[in-house]
């Protein structure tokens, strides 16, 4: 089983990668890209149990290592 | 005194810490390896600048989970002297052991240099031999010291005169131009509720010697020496930490 945990800075959180890169598509010609936020994504494998065990270690992990709660938020999905 | 000084695989400014406190301050040292639980005695702790565990995934944040970490943050709680320089701090912040987050430097960029700080308070066995307002040369040296906390967290540390030092210009002078990453509140170093643990993102450890460009950093191991010298720091007669 796999689940994939997305981490991203909370809104209102400064993100300077964002901003560079937003200002980077605007020199490169893009248009319409009003804003960009950089996150960080994690595969992980897991083995044993079924859907929900695998949803909740997976959020406990990010809880507890992945994401910072101070600066960051995340998301967990599941897959078989 | 003691001083123990944590070695993580990656820091690289425990020994600036160690001849610091063996060469200027003349007082006993030890390092102290990061996977062994043993504080060996130690009077103050010293979490060294570096990039412990490369940084991965977050400055601090797998270091925060070394065995000597439990023991580091039992002696804090206990009232015991912390200090976490630069990458230290950002330890110290992964560990709940003081409140806030580090984000990227705000132009992006490590950031190696002689900056300016104003002394907020010397009610702290850090500062206690230093004058308010006193201004210091200390250099930086991070990529990720752009200090944020929430606004309410940011009221908080101010109304408890928990702010130890602030980014400033060669005369004091609080202004954004000095303010080399973007920290709230030009926030350079902070002190828990207990006021027994600091985070600082500078370096004193690196301006003990006139010849290496300031002596500033003296004052506040100076200070912390100075705080054990009625047997106990200053900062152990205050409540719990938070």
């Amino acid at each position: 089983m796999k689940a994939i945990v997305t981490v991203r800075l909370k809104p209102g959180v400064l993100d300077p990668q964002g901003v560079t890169i937003a200002n980077a598509l605007g020199s490169m010609g893009y248009t319409g890209v009003a804003g960009v936020r950089s996150g960080k994504v994690f595969e992980l494998q897991l083995t044993n149990g079924d859907t929900e065990t695998a949803r909740k270690k997976a959020e406990e992990i990010a809880d507890k290592l992945l994401a910072n709660p101070v600066i960051e938020t995340y998301t967990v999905e599941v897959f078989k | 005194m003691k001083f123990g000084v944590v070695t993580f695989p990656g820091s690289n400014c425990d020994y600036d810490a160690f001849c610091a406190v063996r060469d200027r301050l003349n007082q006993s040292v030890e390092f102290l390896w990061h996977g062994d639980p043993n504080l060996k005695g130690s009077d103050v702790i010293i979490l060294p600048g570096g990039f412990a565990h490369g940084d991965y995934l977050r400055a601090g944040a797998i270091a925060r989970f070394s065995p000597v970490m439990k023991s580091v943050i039992a002696f804090a709680e206990s009232g015991g002297l912390v200090w976490g320089i630069c990458n230290g701090f950002q330890v110290l912040l992964e560990a709940g052991l003081l409140p806030g987050a580090m984000l990227r430097n705000r132009a992006l960029r490590f950031s190696c240099r002689q900056v300016y700080l104003k002394t907020e308070t010397t009610d702290s066995p850090y500062t206690n031999s230093v004058q308010l307002g006193a201004v210091l040369k200390i250099p930086i040296a991070h990529a990720e010291g752009n200090y944020y906390a929430p606004e309410r967290v940011l009221d908080e540390l101010e109304a408890a005169d928990r702010v130890a030092f602030r980014y400033c210009g060669p005369h004091g002078e609080i202004a954004d131009e000095y303010n080399p990453n973007g920290s709230a509140r030009q926030i350079a170093g902070i002190l828990n509720e207990g006021r027994n643990v600091l985070g600082l993102m500078p370096h004193p450890e690196r301006a003990m010697e006139e010849i290496l460009g300031s002596a500033d950093g003296c004052r506040l191991f100076e200070s912390v020496l100075g705080s054990f010298a009625g047997g106990r720091a200053a900062g152990g007669t205050r409540a719990k930490v938070a």
